[in-house]
């Protein structure tokens, strides 16, 4: 798609170019290409001088179990705050669509958590559950239950998804919403005029007309809980205890920093970019079919 | 909405709606109550849902004297330091993609799909994948601990350039005709004409990059090492010591308030600004 007319000048357009260019090649493919660079390559111990060594970086990663362990924390975090948080966003945005009184206040009063770092809501849900003083952690304790995120790598799970999906509900409802309202009411009142009850209204004719933005947030939603957390994780439970907390962004950043391993983490590095590559990928192809139809 | 509906049903919205509201609103109603509270109270677990008398030694205290352990700053110099980075990420990210949108969309060049092409693929690429060498390169610069450091990697990305070219898209061909026959050129072309018809998407995004650069954690949190740098976000992290002993509650959920305040203001103030932002934007 163009424009049926142009101005014509040769070097206004690349002067207005570039300070885009220019700040997208130093901060974006220079490091990127860095990155792949460093990948092949091992430090000295004295960390003075590098050495290529091809694969051998991934051949490493792909040898150790810490990384397949961060792969299964990712997928296990992923999959419970996408589904949750999608479900949860389903049903109250079908709710607020009705017409109901004061739609636009409870609008309001959950899309606002939006606006809060992904750290701070780590933080307050440490708040409540934090075992010696929080006020639910102790309501925990006190029915009995061991309740302890700081040593149970279980519980300590349990908190960064239930802090994640909070902090995504209000993005999801917000869009769910948006693709509710943009749904002819004409269609809903015609299958009520057939006589098929709400149930089958909704499943029958709202949710499959709802499924482009479904798959849409899901995509988000996946790149979300891939790199966004990582405020929450680091606030709440720093990757641990043991390591049950870490997930593969959590683990470039720890191995590069604590660890040092530079060409490890690289090479960690690298391997997510394909992963958002083919997440990118994914979604345009979903984007176009989507204007075709 | 077709039917006379059972009472039951009727109810039913509002209650999983205000259910709804609970779940969203509970975890900062606690925070809030943390930041009235005195440290013994927090720290014997003695809190309850009632607010204690303490607000305003609290928020005197984080706001100008600061925490007396890890960070040591008054939080309104983080503050500070956080409205800076999210100003200069939000403007310059408008002004750098508004005026490289404009010269993709207006002008024909040699290498005009390349250097779009060149912007568009960064979509695929977070700070989070490339953050050591990034790292790297600002050191090298001499960029550590200032704001530039903080704001001027995080203000190239694609999605500007994208949402402005797809806006001026949609921007009749007829009224760049008609400014060419009354003999403007493409500098009062874009002052004129597309500038004035740009300002809700401006706004729009402005509300979200605002947000974005506020929220800031792990990027603030490697490339400064001086105290006088913090940004709330990372303020507040460093207020939780691992050792609970250690830390000031009272002031941690004070701090946490603070840091919620500016951008959810903006969210319900500019409501509309902001879905549209929102909606946009990810498109």
């Amino acid at each position: 798609m163009d424009k049926r007319t142009a101005f014509n000048n040769r070097w206004l357009p690349l002067l207005l170019l570039l300070p885009q260019l220019v700040i997208t090649l130093v901060f974006f493919y220079w490091p990127a290409s860095q990155a792949v660079w460093s990948s092949f390559r091992i430090e000295d111990a004295f960390g003075t001088s590098t050495e290529f060594v091809g694969l051998e970086n991934y051949q490493v990663l792909f040898s150790t179990p810490a990384y397949y362990q961060a792969m299964v924390t990712t997928l296990i975090f992923s999959t419970a705050v996408t589904v949750f948080s999608l479900s949860i966003a389903l049903l109250l945005a079908v709710m607020a669509d009705r017409e109901i009184k004061g739609a636009g206040v409870y609008r309001t009063l959950l899309i606002w958590p939006y606006a809060v770092a992904p750290a701070i809501a780590g933080v307050l849900w440490y708040f409540m559950f934090q075992p010696s003083l929080g006020m639910v952690a102790r309501g925990l304790r006190g029915m009995g239950y061991d309740w302890n995120p700081l040593l149970n790598g279980n519980q300590a799970m349990v908190l960064v998804i239930v802090a994640a999906t909070w902090k995504q509900i209000s993005y999801n409802f917000l869009f769910f919403l948006a693709g509710l309202q943009a749904i002819p009411k004409s269609l809903i009142e015609s299958a009520a005029i057939d006589g098929a009850r709400p149930a089958r209204r909704f499943w029958t004719i709202v949710f499959p007309l709802l499924s482009p933005t479904a798959f849409f947030l899901l995509v988000v939603n996946v790149v979300y809980v891939f790199f966004d957390t990582f405020g929450i994780i680091d606030a709440v439970t720093g990757g641990g205890p043991a390591k049950a907390t870490t997930t593969l962004v959590y683990k470039v950043f720890a191995d590069g920093r604590l660890g040092g391993d530079l060409g490890g983490s690289a090479a960690q590095s690298v391997i997510l970019m394909f992963i958002v590559i083919a997440l990118t990928a994914v979604q345009f192809r979903y984007v176009e079919r989507r204007v075709n139809y | 909405m077709v039917e006379n509906r059972h009472w039951f049903f009727r109810l039913l919205p509002h209650v999983v709606l205000s259910l709804g509201v609970f779940i969203v609103a509970f975890p900062v109603y606690v925070a809030f109550v943390g930041s009235t509270l005195d440290a013994t109270t927090i720290a014997n677990g003695q809190m309850t849902l009632i607010p204690g008398g303490h607000m305003f030694e609290n928020y005197y205290r984080t706001l100008f004297v600061g925490t007396s352990g890890t960070t040591r700053q008054p939080v309104l110099a983080m503050m500070f330091n956080s409205f800076v980075m999210a100003m200069t990420i939000a403007i310059g990210k408008i002004v750098i993609s508004i005026i490289s949108a404009y010269a993709v969309v207006y002008y024909r060049f040699p290498f005009r799909m390349a250097a779009f092409w060149l912007i568009f693929v960064t979509l695929m690429l977070p700070v989070e994948v490339r953050i050591y060498p990034t790292y790297k390169i600002v050191a090298d610069l001499g960029m550590l601990d200032t704001y530039a450091g903080l704001a001027v990697p995080l203000i190239a990305s694609a999605t500007g350039t994208l949402l402005f070219r797809q806006f001026f898209m949609t921007i009749p061909d007829e009224l760049m005709e008609a400014s060419q026959i009354d003999g403007a050129g493409p500098v009062r072309f874009f002052i004129d004409t597309v500038l004035p018809l740009s300002i809700t998407t401006i706004a729009a995004l402005f509300v979200i990059q605002f947000i974005y650069g506020w929220n800031q954690y792990l990027w603030p949190l490697l490339i400064t090492t001086r105290d006088n740098m913090q940004t709330i976000v990372i303020g507040i992290k460093k207020m939780i010591v691992t050792q609970d002993a250690l830390t000031e509650w009272q002031l941690a959920m004070t701090t946490a308030v603070l840091a919620m305040l500016p951008p959810v203001a903006v969210v319900i103030l500019m409501q509309r600004l902001f879905v549209r932002g929102l909606v946009e934007t990810e498109k």
